[in-house]
């Protein structure tokens, strides 16, 4: 059994590697460099606030054991703040005791940024982990999502037939059950764990992408393009991979930008049902139930992880609208 | 004509409720073992014989597929039957009727959904026709960043936000809480529907806008504006009326889902609907009630579809149902 962490690291690994391709591929493609310089200049801080928080989940994903502390694996982002950084309980942002009981100081007064939760853990350092946990939802769920999408949509488009029927019955089976009932039914059948989560956002997530994909691939199995290489004798797996994925990839692109925002809000709702994934935004949120309703009132974790969900939820929505109008030939402007 | 069109309809619908069914007896029963269900029912340590006599009482003990006896007296043909014929037996949870749940809970559910439709409907509507009439300006620029805003906000945060200041700093409206009395429901409801109209509105406006904007450009628009219509007819008569194919898609189809509530907003708010009931099942482990609820839903979705189809042939001549 390999160590989660190691994994962990294993995978960063493959997704730089991963990222360094893509972009390698992006600046040799033409219209691929000009979409992306495009997207830049339309919205700078967009694209470096999502850097952001990729840069801080990516470094919450690489640990090693060793330091300060000999047993546990801890994160690059761990090692930010000093081990065993908790208190008893609540703490306001930057006090000196703790919050309900102030004739108790604090282990390191002045030190929380964001004050402490009902746990002692630091609200600052929790909000930075979330953001590991928002992105895996996202990212992990939209991995499942679009090959399988891909690999559906567009059989179903190109070979038509039995196959198209047998895909579409599928398709509107899964879309005509109400998303959150079908995601909570999922969860408590599967059980509870991040990918589970993943899993069944996944299921109820590839119908829309799905059938995008084979209306497109219709259209495209009519182009003249595509019949000339049919009629020169290319089979179908190659005319597939060279003539009709290379013209499916913006809306790949589109879409993964587009369902992103809309899986990590998901997440929140499925918390706050019971069924979410340890150390997410959604959970920090859950907890105000409780802080809200005492006296004096906790607001600080609300806040942080609140904050941080909208960031990311409004630049990956600003940054969706412009790699649509970027790619989408429908809404380019000439 | 018409009647040929729904029967082919109905049939296909049908055949997918069946594949629904299917879905949910692979997920119920294949997935998760009857025992499972029992085990969380009972409680984990309980003794063996009262797990069986558990699984016995709620008619989870035949077999699944194949029964070389009873051909016909099987979980799977039994899921099915119980299904179709709208028994959907007890619940896993406390062995209540759940038909007497859903009567109960289907009129709280209406009375916190049914207005809030009716308000939401108009008010995105209208907003996104004033924001498409000013498209190219500021307060077109400024619309789309709030409602890009609006939809960033996590829908809990609405919620939060809506029982902290105006329940519990103003006091406006009490927190949570239902009374069905006619007298006083409006004040329990105000608060959520409230809220809901704040959660939906910002998608909705920009959804409706980009339609009408499309709308907009087409060339009858243009001619209504140089014969010299003001402004307020080119909206209502020209535009909003050929939008109507994309509104109604929406709005149609979200019409069966007023019976099966909304889950945050009835949890949060204390109203005894079918939302609530929904979230206590998640909560309890309750396998037949979710599944019942899964079952309906698909039922009303596919429903709304059709109705929806027809409702095309009223707004558009040019769409015939074939």
């Amino acid at each position: 059994m390999i160590e989660p962490y190691v994994l962990s690291n294993g995978v960063v690994a493959a997704l730089v590697l991963g990222g360094a391709g893509v972009a390698l591929a992006v600046r040799r493609s033409g219209p691929w460099r000009e979409a992306a310089g495009e997207l830049w200049r339309q919205r700078p801080i967009a694209v470096l606030i999502v850097a952001f928080y990729v840069g801080v989940a990516l470094a919450d994903s690489i640990a090693w054991v060793g330091g300060a502390d000999p047993v546990r694996p801890r994160s690059l982002v761990d090692r930010l703040f000093p081990i065993d950084f908790q208190e008893r309980s609540y703490s306001a942002p930057l006090a000196d005791s703790l919050f309900y009981e102030p004739q108790v100081s604090l282990t390191y007064p002045g030190r929380h940024l964001l004050g402490t939760d009902i746990l002692g853990r630091d609200v600052l350092h929790m909000t930075f982990k979330g953001a590991r946990v928002a992105l895996l939802i996202g990212g992990l769920t939209t991995l499942i999502v679009i090959p399988v999408a891909l690999l559906f949509g567009v059989s179903a488009g190109y070979f038509g037939g039995v196959v198209d029927d047998a895909v579409f019955f599928v398709m509107s089976t899964l879309a005509s059950i109400p998303g959150i009932l079908l995601l909570s039914a999922l969860i408590i059948v599967l059980g509870l764990g991040t990918w589970q989560v993943c899993v069944a956002l996944g299921v109820t997530g590839w119908v829309g992408f799905c059938r995008v994909a084979r209306g497109e691939t219709l259209k495209l199995r009519e182009l003249d393009y595509v019949q000339a290489a049919r009629a020169l004798g290319g089979g179908p797996a190659g005319i597939i991979v060279r003539h009709v994925l290379p013209n499916l990839m913006h809306l790949v692109v589109i879409t993964f930008v587009l369902t992103f925002s809309g899986l990590v809000l998901s997440e929140a709702v499925l918390s706050w049902l019971g069924i979410g994934i340890a150390g997410s935004w959604g959970q920090m949120i859950d907890q105000a139930r409780d802080e809200l309703s005492r006296d004096p009132i906790v607001v600080w974790n609300l806040a942080a992880a609140s904050v941080a969900l909208f960031g990311l939820i409004l630049a990956v929505n600003i940054l969706g609208d412009a790699v649509r109008d970027v790619l989408d030939p429908r809404t380019r402007r000439a | 004509m018409i009647l040929a069109y729904l029967v082919r309809r109905a049939g296909y619908g049908f055949v997918t409720v069946l594949g629904v069914l299917f879905f949910l007896f692979v997920l119920f029963f294949l997935v998760t073992k009857p025992e499972d269900i029992a085990r969380k029912a009972v409680g984990e340590k309980a003794p063996p014989e009262a797990i069986a006599q558990w699984i016995a009482n709620h008619g989870y003990d035949k077999p699944r597929f194949w029964n070389p006896e009873h051909p016909a007296d099987t979980l799977v043909v039994e899921h099915f039957r119980r299904a179709l014929t709208f028994e959907f037996g007890r619940s896993d949870a406390d062995d209540v009727p759940i038909t007497r749940r859903l009567r109960e809970g289907v009129g709280p559910s209406l009375a916190l959904t049914g207005p809030l439709f009716l308000l939401e409907i108009p008010i995105t509507i209208a907003l996104a026709l004033l924001v498409a009439l000013f498209r190219g300006t500021y307060i077109d620029r400024m619309g789309v960043v709030a409602c890009v805003l609006a939809m960033s906000v996590s829908i809990l945060l609405y919620i939060i936000g809506g029982q902290y200041v105006l329940g519990k700093v103003l006091k406006w409206f009490p927190i949570s809480g239902f009374d069905p009395r006619p007298s006083v429901i409006v004040r329990f409801l105000a608060l959520p529907i409230l809220v809901g109209l704040m959660a939906a509105v910002g998608e909705g406006v920009r959804f409706y806008r980009t339609v009408f904007v499309e709308e907009s450009d087409r060339d009858h628009v243009r001619t209504a504006r140089a014969k010299g219509c003001t402004d307020r007819e080119v909206m209502t008569r020209h535009v909003l009326r050929n939008a109507l194919i994309p509104i109604l898609t929406q709005v149609v189809v979200a019409i069966p889902f007023l019976f099966t509530g909304s889950l945050l907003l009835e949890s949060f708010f204390g109203i005894p609907g079918l939302g609530s009931m929904t979230v206590e099942a998640i909560h309890g482990n309750d396998f037949a009630t979710l599944r019942t609820m899964v079952y309906i839903g698909a039922l009303l979705f596919v429903a709304g579809q059709i109705v929806t189809d027809v409702s095309y042939v009223l707004v558009d001549p040019r769409v015939r149902l074939e």
